[in-house]
C-alpha cells in the first residue's frame, strides 16, 4: 500500500496527463480514420477548457457537468467550422485547420478587450480553477468512449467512414452521404477534444491562450501516428508512451524535444501503420475489419 | 501617415515572398507542403547571427547562412520525404514527415544556440535615416529591398532562362515524363530543396535583421504568414507568391494603422480562410480544382 501512495505521490500527475492525452489521442482518431488530416484539436481542446472553467468559476456548476457543457460547445465550434472547412481536402484542409487554432489564440488574447467582461484573462490566461479532475472521473470517460468506439465501428456510421478514408469517390458512388459522415466525424472528434481540454483546466487550475497553439496540435497528431490509426486502441498506446517518455528523457534536458519529432518522422518512414497492430486483438481468425 | 505605411508594407512584402517562394516552389515542384520550411527560416537567421558574432562581415554571413540553409533542405528531403517519395506513400505521411522534422529543428535550435531571443550586435549595420517629404525610411531597409529583389529576379531568370530551370518545370509538370525524357529528376529536386532552404535562410537573416529578435519559435508566426502568401497565390505558382507577399503585407500594415495593432495577427487568418474557401486555387489559379 505504501508503494503505492509513494508511486502516486511522485507519478499521479504523469498518469493523469497520459490518461487527458488518450482522449486527445481518441479525439483525432475520428479525424485520421477518416483519411482527414485536421490540425484543429488544440482549437477544440482550448474552447471546451475555457467554456468549462467560466462554468465552474462563475456559475459553480458541478465538473460534469462544465465538462459536457464544454465539450458540446467544442463540438458546436466543430460544427460551425466542419460545415465550410471540410469541402476542402488533403493539404488545404490541414492549412485551414491550422489557421483555426490560431484564430482561437487569437480571439482568446483579446476577447476581454473588446467585449469589456472579464472572462477570459486574455494573455495571462484563466488561474484559480478549483482543482476537481479525478483519475477516476478520467478512467471513466475513457472506458465509457473505448465501449462507444467499439460500437461505433460495427455500425452503419463506423463503415461508412472507413470507406471514405479507402476511397471518397468510391463511398460517393456507394450511396454514403460523405460530407454528411465527414462532418459527423469532425463533430465527434471536437466533442471529445472539448472534453479533454475540460479536464485539463480543471486539472492544472489554468488555462492559457498559448497552450492551444501549433505545437499543441502536433503533440495529439503525433499520440495517433505513433499509435497507428488502424485501431483505436492505437492512440491510446500513443498517448501513453510519449507522455511517459519525456519523464524517462529527463537527463537530455534542452533536447528533450527532439525525441518527439524524430519519433513522428521514423514511425512514418518505417512503421507506417504505428506500434499497435490489430492482429494482436484478433489472434488467427480474420484480421481485423479496421485494418488500414 | 499614409505614404510611410506604404513604404512599411512594400519592404516587410517583399521579405514575406522571399520567404514564401521557397515554400511553393517545392509545391510547384513535388506536391509537398513542406511544413519544416519556417524552420530553414529559423535556422538561417540564427547562422547568420553566428557568422556575425565569429567576426564576419554582413555580407558574407547572408551568402553562407544561405549556403547552409539550403544544404539543410537537400539534407531534410533526403531523410523526411525520398523515402515516402519512392513508397508513393499518401499526402498525409508526407505532411506528418514534414511536421515532425519541424519539431525536431526547432528543438533542436533549441539546444543548440537558446531557447531565449538573442539578437544581432547593435551597430552591425549603420543606422542611417533617409526623409523624404512626409517619409522617412532607414538603410537597412532599403538594403532589404533591394536585396530580396534581387534574388526574386535572380530566381525567376533561373526557373524561366536556364537548363536547370527547364528540367525542374519539366519535373513539376510530369516527373515520370521527364525521368523518360532523360532528365536526372532525383537531382533536379535537390536543387529544388537546396533553392527553397536558401531562400528561406535569406528570408530568415534579412527579417532577423529587421525586427532584431531571433528565437527558435520564430517560424510559427511566419509559417502561418507564409502559407496565407502562397494559399493568396495559389499554391505552386511563383508569381503568385510574390502578389500574395506583397498583399498580405499591405493587409497588415494598413489595419494596424488604421484599425488596431491587435488586428495584426487576424488578418492573415481572416484572409486565408476567405482565400481558402471561395477561391481554393488562388488568385491567380485557374480553376481546374483538381488540386483542391
Amino acid at each position: 500500500m505504501t508503494v503505492f501512495t509513494q508511486f502516486w505521490s511522485t507519478y499521479g500527475s504523469v498518469v493523469q496527463f497520459a490518461l487527458i492525452n488518450m482522449l486527445l489521442g481518441i479525439s483525432i482518431y475520428f479525424t485520421l480514420y477518416t483519411g482527414l488530416l485536421s490540425l484543429a484539436n488544440a482549437g477544440f481542446m482550448a474552447v471546451g477548457a475555457y467554456v468549462s472553467a467560466i462554468l465552474t468559476i462563475h456559475a459553480g456548476t458541478p465538473l460534469p457537468i462544465s465538462l459536457l457543457a464544454g465539450a458540446f460547445s467544442a463540438g458546436f465550434i466543430g460544427w460551425l467550422l466542419g460545415l465550410p472547412v471540410l469541402r476542402l481536402r488533403d493539404v488545404y484542409l490541414a492549412i485551414a485547420t491550422l489557421g483555426f487554432g490560431e484564430i482561437v489564440r487569437i480571439t482568446a488574447v483579446n476577447f476581454d478587450k473588446f467585449s469589456g467582461l472579464t472572462l477570459l484573462g486574455g494573455a495571462q490566461g484563466l488561474d484559480g480553477i478549483p482543482k476537481l479532475t479525478t483519475p477516476a472521473g478520467l478512467i471513466f470517460s475513457l472506458i465509457l468512449l473505448s465501449f462507444f468506439l467499439i460500437q461505433f465501428h460495427r455500425s452503419r456510421a463506423g463503415r461508412a467512414l472507413a470507406a471514405i478514408r479507402r476511397d471518397e469517390n468510391v463511398a460517393a458512388t456507394m450511396g454514403i452521404d460523405v460530407a454528411g459522415y465527414k462532418l459527423l466525424a469532425f463533430v465527434l472528434g471536437a466533442f471529445v477534444a472539448g472534453l479533454a481540454g475540460g479536464f485539463s483546466a480543471h486539472l492544472t487550475r489554468f488555462v492559457g491562450p498559448n497552450d492551444f497553439t501549433f505545437s499543441a496540435a502536433v503533440n495529439i497528431l503525433a499520440f495517433a501516428v505513433l499509435g497507428g490509426t488502424a485501431h483505436w486502441a492505437g492512440p491510446l498506446l500513443g498517448a501513453a508512451i510519449l507522455t511517459v517518455l519525456p519523464e524517462a528523457l529527463r537527463f537530455m534536458g534542452e533536447y528533450r524535444g527532439i525525441v518527439n519529432g524524430l519519433i513522428l518522422v521514423l514511425v512514418i518512414l518505417y512503421l507506417p501503420r504505428g506500434l499497435f497492430n490489430p492482429k494482436w486483438l484478433t489472434r488467427r481468425k480474420e484480421a481485423g475489419h479496421a485494418q488500414a | 501617415m499614409f505614404w510611410q505605411q506604404v513604404v512599411n508594407a512594400i519592404w516587410l512584402g517583399a521579405v514575406y515572398s522571399l520567404f514564401s517562394l521557397g515554400y511553393t516552389l517545392v509545391f510547384g515542384v513535388l506536391g509537398i507542403l513542406n511544413l519544416a520550411h519556417p524552420s530553414l527560416y529559423m535556422w538561417g537567421a540564427f547562422i547568420g547571427l553566428m557568422c556575425v558574432n565569429a567576426g564576419l562581415p554582413l555580407w558574407l554571413a547572408l551568402p553562407l547562412a544561405m549556403i547552409f540553409s539550403g544544404l539543410m533542405g537537400v539534407l531534410l528531403d533526403r531523410i523526411a520525404f525520398k523515402t515516402l517519395r519512392d513508397r508513393n506513400a499518401p499526402h498525409l505521411a508526407t505532411l506528418i514527415s514534414s511536421i515532425g522534422a519541424s519539431i525536431f529543428l526547432i528543438s533542436a535550435a533549441q539546444g543548440v544556440f537558446s531557447a531565449q531571443v538573442s539578437r544581432f550586435p547593435f551597430g552591425v549595420f549603420p543606422v542611417k535615416v533617409f526623409t523624404l517629404g512626409p517619409v522617412t525610411i532607414t538603410l537597412l531597409q532599403i538594403s532589404i529591398l533591394a536585396i530580396s529583389l534581387a534574388i526574386m529576379l535572380f530566381l525567376r531568370w533561373l526557373l524561366m532562362g536556364t537548363k536547370l530551370g527547364q528540367a525542374t518545370r519539366a519535373v513539376a509538370f510530369n516527373p515520370v515524363t521527364a525521368a523518360r525524357l532523360g532528365i536526372p529528376v532525383d537531382r533536379v529536386i535537390m536543387q529544388t530543396f537546396f533553392l527553397a532552404g536558401a531562400l528561406a535562410g535569406a528570408a530568415g537573416v534579412l527579417l532577423g535583421l529587421a525586427f532584431n529578435a531571433i528565437s527558435p519559435f520564430m517560424g510559427g508566426p511566419m509559417n502561418l504568414k507564409g502559407l496565407t502568401v502562397i494559399v493568396l497565390g495559389g499554391l505552386g505558382n511563383i508569381e503568385g507568391a510574390v502578389l500574395g507577399g506583397f498583399i498580405l503585407s499591405f493587409s497588415e500594415v494598413m489595419s494596424v494603422a488604421y484599425l488596431s495593432s491587435d488586428l495584426r495577427d487576424a488578418v492573415s487568418f481572416v484572409l486565408l480562410l476567405i482565400i481558402l474557401l471561395f477561391r481554393p486555387n488562388g488568385l491567380l489559379g485557374r480553376s481546374s480544382a483538381k488540386r483542391a
